[in-house]
């Protein structure tokens, strides 16, 4: 991975397009200039943040509160965990086609039709809220992996320093805040980090519902490198694109590994 | 348990439970039962959940007007390559780091994870012209090769928690008994630590077989899994929900019921044992 890398880096300082072969030039840090000053890769920088922070939002609150639900005294726990767990494993592509065209189409959706049978007009998801949609659907494919993880951890809780805190009189909101957080919190860290690795490329989702329109609505990082350099051959600033993503996932990664050795240690 | 439960405490959780559940797994049965439907049906309004004249002729349409067996052969291939390639390098790299650590395993082992935080766009483009050049686009081989890479570090970090739990006392056993190096791997490493190896084998499949990024951008007819296959079906053609739902339930299937059995090995495979 490092060969592929330092071509990465060297590429990004060429004038290096696959229409004009043998026009390879030297072209030092213009194409860093022309990406970082493209008004699509301030949408996108954009578009990516709002993607993973929505996302983790959803799943880690959503993910908290079905854990808390599921670690109840419940009948038949294996088969909701065995349907809860499902959505995770369906392939990011099949996620997104069956959700664009079976639920948010604006006509033949099911959305639409609860929307009109209630009597409200129908709601034209990826086309006046296209990152939102995206934003759901990937929330609803990775909500499972929170939730179980979550629940994991929530096994392992001691239920007599519960029942210690029930006796001091401690109700079921304190309880939440004073026991059961604290005790979720590495898991909830584990979640956001893991999330934040395999959100930050998300590609799939955008290729198949909205190729990131309209205009760059729904680009993140990950697909604006993709267009510059597969649909318009740009190796050289689809290559500094890259850089620049590798360097916003690094920033990212530092504090996974920090906390990663840190298990390692205990 | 020591506290007691009141019987409308259960029922009310279940329901609520139940309920929550259905409704996460409902885009999926949907699909499913869509795919059962014929094109008109898909979209009646209002939508039926069962009462309908159960078809198979989407099926049948799906296999015939694209070769299915092919990328369901070319996802199987893929997959399970990739995996396997990944273990015959991993196992010896786990093993090695578990059983004859040195100061820097530590750092090697944190390092090894960080590739995979290297974001795919990252390599995209020297990637794809080094197979072109090498005619490895749209082929088999390239895409195990790849995935292989991709996923390594996850099977060493996973090999590497199930292998700490094993004492080293019974490979050194082994070794005073005269066992050579690859003996002592395969004979008394693998056998013991089988579990741990099949859930990470099992575990990486699921990951590879859903792998979205390399599969689409590599690939164009031949070697097509049935993540880019499924793609195919992004530009909507007339009444196409049916076919889609077909397609898609044949596709997610198979990865949907290995799953269901690996449920319980995900949480620790995917936290690296973090969250046991």
């Amino acid at each position: 991975m490092i060969i592929p890398l330092s071509m990465t880096v060297y590429f990004s300082f060429l004038r290096y397009n696959l229409l004009l072969p043998g026009m390879e030039k030297w072209a030092g840090l213009l194409n860093y200039r022309f990406f970082l000053t493209d008004p699509a890769f301030v949408a996108a920088l954009a578009n990516t943040l709002l993607l993973v922070g929505g996302v983790l939002a959803i799943t880690v609150i959503g993910g908290v509160l079905v854990a808390l639900l599921l670690d109840q005294p419940i009948f038949g726990r294996g088969i909701v965990r065995i349907l809860m767990i499902s959505p995770f494993f369906v392939m990011p592509t099949v996620s997104a086609l069956v959700w664009k065209n079976m639920f948010m189409n604006p006509v033949n959706g099911l959305f639409a039709w609860l929307a009109k049978s209630m009597g409200f007009e129908a709601f034209d998801f990826f086309a006046s809220a296209p990152l939102f949609s995206i934003t759901l659907i990937v929330a609803w494919q990775w909500l499972p992996f929170a939730a179980l993880i979550f629940l994991t951890a929530l096994q392992s809780l001691d239920s007599e320093q519960k029942e210690a805190a029930e006796m001091d009189g401690a109700g079921f909101l304190s309880q939440f805040i004073y026991i059961t957080l604290p005790h979720l919190s590495r898991a909830i860290t584990v979640v956001i980090l893991i999330e934040t690795i395999f959100l930050l490329s998300i590609f799939a989702e955008i290729l198949v519902t909205t190729n990131g329109g309209p205009g760059y609505e729904s680009t993140n990082i990950t697909y604006l490198v993709y267009s510059q350099a597969l649909l318009q051959f740009n190796v050289g600033g689809a290559s500094a694109g890259g850089i620049i993503a590798v360097v916003l996932a690094n920033i990212v990664a530092i504090f996974l590994l920090r906390m990663i050795g840190k298990t390692l240690d205990a | 348990m020591a506290r007691k439960i009141s019987n409308r405490r259960l029922l009310f959780f279940t329901i609520v439970a139940w309920g929550l559940s259905l409704l996460m797994f409902f885009p999926v049965l949907w699909t499913i039962l869509t795919g059962f439907k014929t094109e008109a049906e898909a979209i009646a309004s209002p939508p039926s959940l069962f009462m309908f004249d159960w078809t198979m002729d989407n099926y049948a349409e799906v296999r015939s007007r694209s070769n299915y067996f092919r990328h369901f052969l070319n996802s199987v291939v893929i997959s399970v390559g990739s995996t396997l390639l990944g273990l015959v390098f991993a196992v010896p790299a786990a093993w090695s780091m578990v059983f004859s650590p040195s100061r820097h395993t530590k750092n090697i082992l944190v390092w090894i994870l960080s590739t995979k935080m290297l974001p795919a766009v990252g390599v995209l483009i020297p990637i794809y012209l080094i197979f072109r050049d090498l005619g490895l686009l749209d082929t088999r081989t390239g895409l195990v090769i790849v995935l292989m890479l991709v996923n390594l570090p996850i099977i060493i970090w996973m090999l590497y928690t199930y292998f700490k739990e094993i004492p080293g006392e019974i490979l050194e056993a082994a070794r005073m008994d005269g066992a050579s190096l690859g003996k002592e791997i395969i004979h008394v490493l693998v056998p013991m630590a089988l579990p741990g190896i099949a859930s990470t084998l099992l575990l990486n499949v699921i990951i590879a077989w859903n792998e979205a990024f390399w599969t689409l951008n590599l690939t164009a007819t031949k070697a097509a899994p049935l993540t880019a296959f499924i793609a195919s079906y992004s530009s909507p053609e007339g009444l196409f929900y049916a076919k889609l739902s077909a397609a898609s339930t044949m596709a997610i299937a198979p990865i949907l019921i290995l799953g269901w059995f690996s449920q319980k090995q995900l949480v620790r495979g995917l936290t690296f044992g973090a969250v046991k």
